[in-house]
């Protein structure tokens, strides 16, 4: 039995501990905001928190989240939105919208460690999340405008 | 329309559907055919007025508005809707968007091709319309007074004298009981007057989209339901010679293995065939599916080598093809001499690789198939799943959800069809859920293509004479397994519509057999014939020792409309007359790009150059100008992108800006790396790290829009941005390198040394 914390939730997990935080979070406990995109950490969609940083969930076992805190979209905020929501939502970023959970997860984890980044600390942490639609220079606009209080 | 009340809705549409139910969709159906029968009503069928299908209007006040088009990221599920809105002068927010399932009575509902907005806006404009009409006589006759002296006045009707007043909701019952008005009778807004028309919204999903809430196919769930990843045969046409599933139902979780049947050519959209392994969860349906052991027949295709196929389609483009356009002699002209320039191009086969991969949910009960599904084309769906399973299409419910990106990719439903196999065989609800490598390997490609292009300059560095020709497997190898010439819809993607002022000029088209499927990618044929066109025209400024900008201006040459009778050109579907190929429009959006752009004006390093070029598709006309740096490694970095625009009338300015900064984008993934390649039939590429597409560090800085003002009607806008970055970043890196760059991708070309 692996215990974990995801969004706050205290729960226990008994299937296969090999099995990728993802699929745990979208077929087990129907948090289905995270994406699946690639499988194999290439694409980023399905990027969450664990004890605030981000991690790809379709390659990190569930057993290595034992004892730890995963946050997903559905939890970044308690009340209303989170900052970084706001911004996205202010800029206008998403056309499908599928790989935005992972990139605002990836966001805000780069918000924390350099709350004012400059376009080098974008490209270096937002490449790793793909967005096939193109909105890449709207989620630069966003970033910095969460960064700069805008949003 | 007297006596349509006692036939039955079914039988009613089967006599109306082929002869133009896009009309009668949108205006004729009284709300009483709606009321039984139905095989999923939507709020608006069930409002208190419901003139016709489109929308809808409770008592409460609230107006329902149906998407009929399917919602990739383009906005349309909001634009469609606001068109509506704007006519019915209803509140935005008091508007609820229903989305569609597919069904016959809304027309047309394939979401392809750019044409939503171009195909429906005049007629969300008469659903909007009769609405606000009948809430205005409805108001008239309440306060007896002539409907003239009434207006709307958002989400109301006011008695100009008075100043009397009375919400749509407060109408909906006594406009329920009116006649619906013929279209004549109907009174449009001014242009002076839209209220939300050419100033646009944003994306009604919003904040579901930034929220996790969003519903896309692979969030799709239903009591009951177990998941399915399938095998499919590694060669198109492959067949199962034998599988040993023995190891796979031992993965915990695994449920038990089905086959599904090959297709019978021609492919269409029938499932490809092969093995499912159906599970609890989708973790446990991939690990099983690893575990399959696996001996197939491969078929005839197995021939196929991505590297010989390109070698035979460059011999085919030097060889005499079938005419599609001929203007003076082009023959005699090259027989006089002058400068001839000759120059080959290749684009590789081109997957869609949207972030969501294919999945659909499905469940087959009763003899009948509801389905949940990110498809582009519900229609398709069901018919599709009718013709697997034999049941009637009635009896196929296809609900669809958001798309996680489509491109096209999710115009062909053969996906959606594999749930519904499986839900049948399985006995219960059943997601099938494709990984990314199934996505890359089993993908309708855009078609790989050779072109050959020669020109002559006379004594003046113009163009005397001037022949191309394209070969590539046609998207309609599909359809017919004999079919190797392209279509005329194809061929008029930027061939036989090449805008030119070139006194002699023949376009040609060579043979190419498909070994793979072929499919419609984002602009589709538009980016090979315009990669072709617009490199080669640069190829020709710069022999002549001229600004390419200006080079460019003199081959578009002076405003007229092209007459292309006798080619088959089909325009997109679109009539002539109100869409015609007019060269004034492609001139100006070029002249506009650089001065916007600052050509000739802008200083720019060692390394660094501009690159332009100007194509019409999806009758849109679109010029680009691409700024790169490549440093001394030859790494490409884009700096800048300008593009402008004449779409006509545009409905969603910013949801536009953002479809053509999407493309600079996307034209980028297609320059700098988009490539499949086959050994042995099967496809060489499997997933991001050997079929990447740009990131953020690899994507434009930063692409500026110039959306043109016009009252011209309204054209596509999700496809036309793609064909002239392609050829326009090209260009700039021959600008900055001196290093043309004839196949793509750039991987292919080595940009320094």
């Amino acid at each position: 039995m692996i215990q974990l914390k995801v969004n706050g939730v205290e729960r226990s997990f008994d299937g296969d501990p090999e099995m990728p935080v993802l699929w745990y979070l979208r077929d087990f406990l129907g948090l289905t905001g995270t994406k699946f995109g690639c499988g194999v950490a290439l694409c980023g969609a399905c990027t969450v928190l664990q004890n605030g940083d981000a991690i790809r969930s379709c390659v990190v076992p569930v057993r290595d989240a034992a004892g730890k805190e995963i946050t997903t979209i559905e939890g970044l905020s308690q009340n209303g939105l989170h900052p970084v929501q706001r911004a996205w939502i202010e800029v206008n970023v998403p056309q499908c919208g599928y790989c935005q959970s992972g990139q605002i997860m990836q966001a805000v984890a780069l918000l924390k460690t350099k709350p004012k980044p400059t376009d080098q600390d974008i490209d270096d942490t937002m490449s790793g999340n793909i967005c096939r639609c193109g909105t890449y220079q709207r989620i630069r606009a966003a970033i910095k405008a969460a960064a700069e209080g805008r949003a | 329309m007297s006596g349509i009340e006692n036939v039955s809705r079914r039988r009613f549409l089967k006599g109306f559907v082929s002869s133009g139910a896009l009309v009668l969709g949108a205006r004729f159906y009284p709300n009483v055919l709606w009321a039984e029968g139905l095989p999923y009503a939507t709020h608006a069928d069930g409002a208190t007025l419901h003139p016709n299908v489109f929308i809808g209007v409770d008592t409460d006040g609230t107006v329902y508005i149906v998407a009929h088009r399917s919602e990739m990221g383009t906005g349309i599920r909001t634009s469609l809707p606001l068109v509506v809105a704007d006519e019915m002068d209803a509140d935005w927010k008091r508007v609820k968007i229903e989305q569609a399932i597919g069904d016959r009575r809304y027309g047309d509902q394939n979401t392809d091709g750019s044409h939503s907005i171009r195909s429906f806006y005049d007629v969300m404009r008469e659903a909007g319309a009769t609405g606000r009409f009948m809430l205005i006589q409805a108001a008239a006759l309440e306060w007896n007074v002539p409907p003239s002296e009434c207006r709307s006045d958002l989400h109301a009707v006011v008695h100009g004298s008075t100043g009397r007043r009375l919400g749509y909701g407060d109408l909906a019952t006594a406009a329920s009981k009116l006649p619906v008005p013929k279209k004549e009778e109907l009174q449009f807004k001014p242009r002076s007057a839209w209220r939300y028309i050419g100033k646009g919204m944003t994306s009604y999903d919003l904040t579901e989209l930034c929220t996790g809430k969003a519903v896309y196919g692979m969030d799709a769930r239903v009591d009951g339901m177990v998941y399915a990843s399938i095998e499919h045969p590694p060669v198109l046409g492959g067949k199962l010679k034998s599988c040993d599933d023995q190891e796979a139902l031992k993965v915990a979780g695994v449920l038990q293995t089905v086959p599904i049947d090959p297709f019978k050519p021609p492919p269409a959209f029938q499932p490809l065939g092969g093995v499912a392994v159906i599970a609890s969860n989708t973790w446990a349906a991939f690990q099983g599916r690893k575990k399959l052991k696996i001996v197939w027949d491969n078929g005839q295709n197995e021939s196929y080598n991505s590297g010989e196929y390109q070698k035979e389609l460059q011999a085919t483009a030097h060889k005499p093809g079938k005419v599609v356009r001929n203007e003076g002699d082009v023959d005699a002209a090259f027989a006089k001499g002058g400068k001839i320039v000759e120059a080959d191009y290749y684009v590789p086969l081109l997957a869609h690789a949207s972030m969501e991969p294919m999945v659909a949910l499905a469940e087959f009960k009763d003899g009948k198939v509801t389905a949940w599904a990110p498809t582009q084309n519900p229609q398709a769906a069901q018919d599709i799943i009718s013709k697997e399973l034999g049941i009637p299409k009635e009896d196929v419910v296809c609900h669809v959800t958001l798309l996680g990106g489509a491109f096209g990719r999710k115009s062909k439903p053969d996906y959606v069809a594999e749930a519904a196999i499986l839900s049948k065989k399985v006995g219960r609800p059943v997601k099938v859920v494709w990984t990314r490598e199934d996505d890359i390997k089993f993908d309708y490609y855009n078609a790989v293509a050779a072109m050959y292009m020669k020109a002559a300059l006379d004594t003046s560095c113009r163009p005397a004479a001037w022949l191309q020709r394209s070969v590539f497997p046609p998207i309609t190898s599909i359809f017919d397994v004999n079919a190797v010439y392209g279509d005329p819809g194809h061929l008029g993607q930027g061939w036989t519509d090449i805008p030119y002022d070139i006194p002699n000029l023949r376009v040609e088209n060579g043979p190419a057999k498909a070994h793979v499927r072929i499919g419609w990618l984002r602009s589709v044929a538009n980016i090979y014939h315009g990669f072709a066109v617009q490199s080669f025209s640069d190829e020709l400024a710069h022999a002549a020792g001229r600004d390419p900008l200006e080079y460019l201006i003199e081959l578009i040459g002076p405003s007229r409309i092209l007459d292309l009778k006798n080619t088959g050109y089909l325009n997109y579907g679109a009539p002539y007359d109100a869409y015609p190929i007019d060269t004034g429009r492609l001139r100006r959006v070029t002249e506009l790009v650089a001065e916007k752009a600052g050509w000739g004006k802008r200083k720019l390093g060692k390394g660094s150059g501009l690159g332009i070029a100007a194509h019409r598709s999806f009758v849109t006309y679109v010029a680009t100008v691409v700024e790169v740096e490549v440093n001394d490694r030859g790494e490409v970095r884009i700096p800048r992108v300008d593009t402008a625009v004449d779409a006509g009338t545009v409905v969603n300015p910013e949801l536009t800006r953002a479809q053509f900064e999407g493309a600079a984008v996307f034209g980028t993934s297609v320059v700098r790396s988009g490539e499949i390649t086959a050994t042995k039939g099967a496809i060489d590429q499997s997933n991001f790290q050997d079929y990447p597409v740009a990131r953020i560090d690899e994507a434009p800085y930063q692409t500026n829009v110039y959306l043109v003002e016009s009252t011209a009607p309204p054209a596509g806008v999700g496809e036309p941005g793609v064909p002239p970055m392609v050829a326009a970043l090209c260009n700039a890196i021959y600008a900055a390198t001196s290093k043309r760059v004839r196949e793509l991708p750039l991987s292919r070309n080595k940009l320094v040394g």
